[in-house]
């Protein structure tokens, strides 16, 4: 059809040749996105929301079941019915018993090298951050890259103290990070040497995000208490 | 171009003499950022080879349809939808991996090398041949990407696909790992690549003499 | 959503993060016309310009395609509004100063397949940073550029007159500097956080 035109055309070719191009190139091109989103969009919205998952119930350790809610500043927490796109979530965890467990809040914050992305869980009864799970981090392999891998480091999340004052307005006493072997109290975050900017940026990170929910989670408490 | 080459010699060619990167120094911009470790490395390498070979074969078998005033802006198109394909794809098999490779898998849509093909092979030559072509050089550049990935992991992380090699006593490189132990690997490469050419070269040359002397 | 101060963000585009130098983008030009210093300044300055407009381009394609629901459309219309842009900045040159225009030569269409632009487009769409945010991690991420392409064309320039080993010569020798200059930015690590 068009090759013998091509072929034996020296003038060039009418805006309707590539008109006709763009348009043909551009809707083959469409149609072949569209279909493979089409066919993978289930099977990545599965792959993260086990992700997720996996992340909450290491957080909150006796956890087996999880539901979301979002915030809303003037009602308080509610239950999450779509897919949570732009709203501020928290995640609570139940055991096999269906008592609350704790929340599981997510959090970042600037690292030594870029953006530290977290989870970490929240027990009522404990007033406290019982475990952390890094979710993204670009610190330095072998050296920043210890805030993931550092027992003793880890430690400092199995009870990590932001118990609320008194009018449960903000934490009794912020998060602050010390120098390895100087921790004495519980809302102390023991550093690591030789990483001492990443650990202090997690120190920090979680500090923000205790003083930002810790508060509006405790207003609110009776929102996670009954489960549908 | 002779019009004499075989299909497989088009395929071999993108394997070591005209190996994209090593010799051709074309699409470095990923090659450097993800091949901190073997998996990576190779993953990009081979995705990277997949956009080729199918816009390759796309653009091979639209060559008569598509004006050359438009070719650049529809080329793009093709190669931008392949990227975006593999992009999903990943995403799906692997989110471990996506979050490894990160936004590096779309930027193979500004690979000079796809586009080069593209422009100087595929819109001139067959089917048959542009994917040869397209085989070729993906699986070369896989191939160099894969040499710089095993290096860095080798001797950054003393490990090889994760599995450790060495002793817990070796010492990690922990710059090969970094941005600037790309560099670094690449430059060796190269090094080794241009000794291996001079190399040859002067062979050459000595046996053209020998031959002079013998013929005079 | 992320609430970096402007100065941590510009800090960390420009030196710690450097585009060239730690995320590798950008290599084509950096090693093609960084043996002039001139040309390489002037490079750096027309790059920055077509990120701070990429950027803000960008920033309203993701708004858009967040609200008509069509995510994977992204790809495409940056390429496209790169591209757009790079023409439109072309013959702004053109008209404006012909002289510039000449000396640039074949390197202002090539700013269109300069991976720091479209990963910057990508970099800031995934970090979600808002309006005010985007322009200042523009600027920093040009400025690394700049310095990095100066720096470079610096080093280059006397290395001219050097004597290497032959096996060296030419691209070998551009990265191993390059490497160099990467570890010593690797300085600036912890600035600004």
């Amino acid at each position: 059809m068009s090759h013998s035109e091509l072929a034996s055309a020296p003038a060039p070719p009418s805006i309707w040749h590539m008109y006709r191009a763009m348009v043909g190139v551009g809707v083959f091109c469409g149609l072949l996105i569209v279909s493979v989103f089409q066919v993978t969009l289930p099977v990545i919205e599965r792959n993260k929301a086990e992700a997720l998952q996996e992340a909450i119930f290491h957080v909150l350790p006796n956890a087996s079941t999880s539901t979301s809610y979002y915030l809303d500043e003037a009602d308080g927490f509610k239950l999450l019915e779509g897919d949570g796109v732009g709203e501020q979530l928290v995640y609570a965890g139940y055991d096999d018993a269906q008592q609350l467990v704790g929340l599981a809040v997510e959090a970042q914050g600037m690292g030594y090298q870029d953006v530290i992305a977290l989870i970490y869980g929240y027990s009522f009864t404990e007033q406290a951050i019982i475990g952390i799970q890094v979710l993204e981090s670009k610190e330095t392999p072998g050296l920043g890259d210890k805030i993931e891998t550092d027992a003793d480091f880890l430690e400092n999340f199995k009870r990590l103290d932001v118990s609320v004052r008194g009018d449960g307005s903000a934490l009794a006493n912020s998060v602050v990070p010390v120098k390895h072997g100087e921790k004495t109290k519980a809302w102390e975050v023991d550093g690591i040497t030789g990483a001492t900017i990443s650990s202090v940026a997690i120190a920090n990170l979680l500090d923000r995000s205790a003083q930002y929910w810790v508060p509006r989670i405790r207003r609110n408490l009776s929102d996670f208490q009954g489960e549908e | 171009m002779a019009p004499s080459k075989s299909s497989t010699d088009e395929f071999i060619k993108g394997l070591w003499n005209e190996n994209p990167v090593f010799v051709q120094v074309l699409g470095m911009c990923p090659v450097l950022a993800v091949s901190n470790t073997a998996m990576n490395a190779l993953a990009m390498g081979l995705a990277t080879a997949f956009v080729l070979i199918m816009s390759n074969i796309v653009v091979s078998s639209l060559r008569s349809f598509i004006p050359k005033q438009v070719r650049i802006a529809t080329y793009i198109l093709i190669i931008a939808t392949f990227v975006t394909v593999v992009d999903y794809v990943i995403q799906a098999v692997s989110l471990d991996l996506y979050k490894a490779l990160g936004a590096f898998i779309s930027l193979i849509v500004v690979n000079c090398l796809i586009l080069g093909r593209a422009e100087a092979f595929a819109s001139k030559n067959t089917v048959a041949r542009s994917t040869m072509d397209g085989l070729g050089m993906g699986i070369g550049f896989a191939f160099a990407l894969f040499c710089l990935g095993a290096v860095r992991e080798i001797l950054g992380n003393g490990s090889l696909f994760g599995a450790p090699l060495f002793h817990d006593s070796f010492q990690n490189w922990v710059v090969m790992i970094l941005p600037s132990g790309g560099f670094f690997t690449l430059a060796g490469w190269l090094l080794l690549f241009n000794w291996l050419k001079q190399r040859k070269a002067k062979k050459e040359a000595t046996a053209t003499l020998g031959l002079r002397k013998e013929v005079a | 959503m992320v609430d970096d101060s402007l100065w941590t963000i510009f800090i960390n585009a420009s030196l710690v993060n450097n585009f060239v130098l730690a995320y590798f983008l950008g290599i084509c030009p950096f090693l093609g016309v960084s043996s002039k210093l001139e040309t390489a300044s002037r490079m750096g300055g027309a790059v920055t310009f077509v990120m701070l407009v990429s950027s803000i381009c960008a920033f309203g394609i993701q708004a858009l395609l967040v609200a008509i629901d069509a995510p994977y459309l992204k790809l495409i219309a940056f390429i496209a509004v790169i591209a757009s842009t790079v023409q439109l900045v072309e013959m702004f040159i053109k008209k404006v100063s012909p002289a510039l225009f000449r000396s640039l030569g074949i390197f202002l269409p090539l700013i269109t397949t300069n991976c720091a632009i479209l990963g910057l487009a990508l970099f800031q769409t995934n970090k979600g940073y808002n309006f005010v945010q985007c322009i200042v991690y523009a600027l920093g991420a040009g400025a690394g550029f700049t310095l990095a392409l100066v720096l470079m064309a610096g080093l280059r320039e006397k290395l001219e007159l050097a004597e290497v080993p032959d096996v060296t010569k030419g691209t070998a020798m551009a990265l191993m500097i390059a490497g160099l200059l990467s570890v010593t930015f690797m300085g600036f690590g912890g600035l600004g956080g």
